[in-house]
């Protein structure tokens, strides 16, 4: 078990007085910003990230880690005890979390959520663990082919997968990588895209364009929506956990399913939000009592929210092994990866083995600790949310404001935020997706630099994105993926013509 | 949100904002497209050129904002529904002029200043709480802001004549 070494390396590396002290502190802060309306995982992470810049890698990438875990568990909050879900993909926890807070059981119901919030990303912790290394140690044979094929499939996989209108897709991916292209090209060092301004000369800063798209247009939102805030106390007792405990080996098969089902849809870039409501979908279709889910039934929480943890977490492997990140808040994580000068991919379980195996180690105790700390702190959090929103938006939108500015110091980025708020704000209304477009801003260069070193490589032959089995079946099942809806119904329609 | 008078009439409508953006990003499309023809959208004898890559993808982002808009004009969806109402309107401009003017005075007045002036503006205006809790909540954020970024993390920001003053 050479994993199980290197983990206990990871937890020696872990375990200073200043790593644990930055881990609560991350934590407290995710926590707060996840039960936040109009915030969440990837927001807080962008906004917080400033925060993180002069501190050494390991430190950094381990409180960053902790404020997404403490968001996730914030979200909970939110959706169960006001009926706000904190995240798209806590939508589901509210169908049966919140009646169980107006029946007075939001302490069970949090404990609940809570509880299966660790179990998810403890199962998806373990893989990561396991089949990370293996996986990276695979991919350092990738030559530029290679990893052009799988950012093909990458992104064809969300054109072909994806709920939302093609073309809305489409448009978001392409304005992205569009806006990657903007600034000085790596490959040959000639100008592009940037219309004699010296502002452009450095490039759309990812981190600038998610702050803005999440955070400022996030804040419009919801002043449009005006929420109104009512929500029902809670503090949760010992007796009342214990209580719960002791139930949860009866509902094994649904945490298992939702892991599983979790892991599966955070690898691929399903991601979280699809997971939540499949698992609860399906602890719902198998259970004996269907009608009793969405009235508070306990199974209801702990479905959803073992689906979409296990698959937020999990979306982190192809992150850490290939470089490639399974969910927005893992893109986001990336991208702070890439301010330290770390690159992510198969080279960093090579060349950074410390780094890999304290994150992941951190993953291990900053769930255990996020447990133990909202299930003791609750009362103080949920009283976070009766502080007047006309108070929190100013802030959301100065912290914004410094994380934009604090990333290559420049006012212009602070404009470009802005900016990026409002595209944001009229792209969610008119529903083309943020996630393809976000996918697209953190990916771009690679992708192209990838596309550009195979084409010199080959000397412009397209062929060599099918010249051997690996990187030709990867690229094969990018089209597979990419015409998805076409092959399904022709699949189907064979499938008629032979019944 | 239907008010105890019925539905404050729409602004505009999803379709026409549908259609304005399509237009938008065609053009944006046609002007990437055609700054990247200039640096060389062909192959040179190392590979694509600079604009090869780019290029191509403004084609793409031209055609799918065309289908867009094709389709907004021909099938009509979206007509009937509202993209934002009055109220709505009115509401996400009370957060979204603040911010510009933040932005603005961020300029001169370094960040610090604007976000205590931006917090106690919107408290005071938008949320009606009184003035010695705006102010209050706003300094605190301030000084809190300053001693978290400049003291303690080294994470420096835009300054301005206060601060040049006290002799930071």
């Amino acid at each position: 078990m050479e994993a199980f070494g290197l983990l206990v390396h990871g937890f020696e590396v872990l375990l200073t007085f200043k790593i644990l002290l930055l881990m609560m502190l991350g934590l407290v802060l995710g926590i707060f910003v996840g039960v936040l309306p109009g915030l969440g995982g990837p927001n807080g992470v962008a906004i917080l990230l400033p925060l993180t810049f002069t501190m050494e890698p390991t430190s950094a990438i381990v409180m960053l880690s902790c404020i997404y875990w403490g968001a996730l568990f914030g979200g909970a909050i939110t959706s169960i005890l006001f009926n706000i879900p904190g995240e798209a993909w806590s939508v589901a926890t509210t169908f049966d979390g919140y009646p169980m807070a107006q029946q007075g059981k939001a302490a069970e119901a949090l404990t609940a959520a809570f509880t299966s919030s660790f179990i998810g990303s403890f199962v998806a912790v373990l893989l990561i663990t396991f089949l990370a290394p293996g996986i990276a140690s695979f991919a350092l044979r990738f030559g530029p082919p290679e990893f052009f094929a799988v950012y093909f499939l990458t992104f064809c996989s969300f054109v072909g997968l994806g709920k939302e209108e093609k073309h809305k897709t489409l448009i978001s991916m392409a304005l992205g990588l569009l806006l990657t292209g903007i600034g000085m090209d790596t490959v040959s060092g000639q100008l592009r895209m940037t219309f004699g301004s010296d502002d452009l000369l450095r490039g759309i800063n990812f981190l600038v364009a998610v702050i803005g798209l999440f955070g400022i247009s996030e804040i419009l939102l919801t002043m449009e929506e005006r929420l109104a805030l009512r929500g029902h106390a809670a503090a949760i007792s010992p007796r009342v956990v214990l209580a719960v405990w002791k139930d949860l080996p009866k509902y094994w098969v649904t945490l298992l399913r939702s892991s599983a089902i979790g892991c599966w849809l955070g690898i691929t870039p399903g991601g979280a939000i699809a997971a939540s409501f499949m698992g609860y979908n399906l602890a719902k279709r198998f259970s004996k009592d269907k009608d009793s889910f969405g009235k508070g039934r306990i199974e209801g929480v702990f479905a959803p929210e073992t689906a979409a943890h296990a698959s937020g977490t999990s979306a982190l492997l192809p992150m850490l092994a290939l470089g490639i990140p399974g969910s927005g808040t893992a893109a986001i994580l990336l991208g702070g990866l890439m301010v330290w000068g770390l690159n992510p991919g198969p080279l960093l379980f090579a060349e950074h083995k410390d780094f890999v195996w304290g994150l992941i180690a951190s993953m291990y105790l900053g769930n255990l600790v996020g447990l133990v700390m909202v299930l003791s702190t609750v009362p103080l959090f949920a009283a976070v949310l009766r502080v007047p929103f006309a108070a929190i938006a100013p802030m959301i939108v100065v912290s914004c404001a410094v994380g934009a500015y604090a990333i290559q110091n420049a006012m212009f980025d602070i404009w470009l935020m802005l900016l990026f708020g409002v595209v944001g704000y009229v792209f969610k209304k008119i529903s083309i997706p943020l996630a393809p477009f976000t996918l697209a801003l953190v990916l771009g260069n690679r992708a192209e630099d990838s596309f550009r070193l195979s084409m010199i490589g080959s000397g412009g032959d397209l062929r060599v994105f099918w010249s051997n089995g690996l990187v030709g079946s990867i690229a094969t099942l990018g089209l597979v993926l990419l015409f998805w809806p076409l092959v399904s119904a022709a699949v189907g329609r064979v499938r008629r013509g032979i019944a | 949100m239907s008010g105890a008078g019925g539905e404050p009439r729409a602004v505009a409508s999803t379709r026409a904002v549908d259609i304005a953006v399509s237009l938008l990003l065609l053009a944006f499309a046609a002007l990437m497209g055609w700054d990247n023809w200039k640096s060389g959208a062909g192959w040179a004898i190392d590979g694509p050129k600079a604009g090869y890559f780019p290029f191509y993808l403004s084609l793409l982002l031209a055609g799918a904002s065309l289908f867009g808009l094709v389709k907004a004009l021909v099938h009509r969806a979206g007509a009937a529904s509202p993209f934002v109402n009055r109220d709505q309107l009115r509401r996400v401009l009370q957060v979204l002029v603040p911010t510009f003017l933040f932005c603005l005075l961020t300029q001169w007045l370094g960040i610090y200043v604007a976000s205590f002036l931006l917090i106690a503006g919107f408290m005071r205006a938008v949320g009606r709480i009184a003035w010695w809790k705006s102010l209050a909540t706003s300094l605190v954020f301030a000084l809190a802001m300053f001693v978290t970024f400049d003291v303690a993390f080294d994470v420096i920001m835009p300054k301005g004549p206060l601060e040049a003053w006290l002799g930071f």
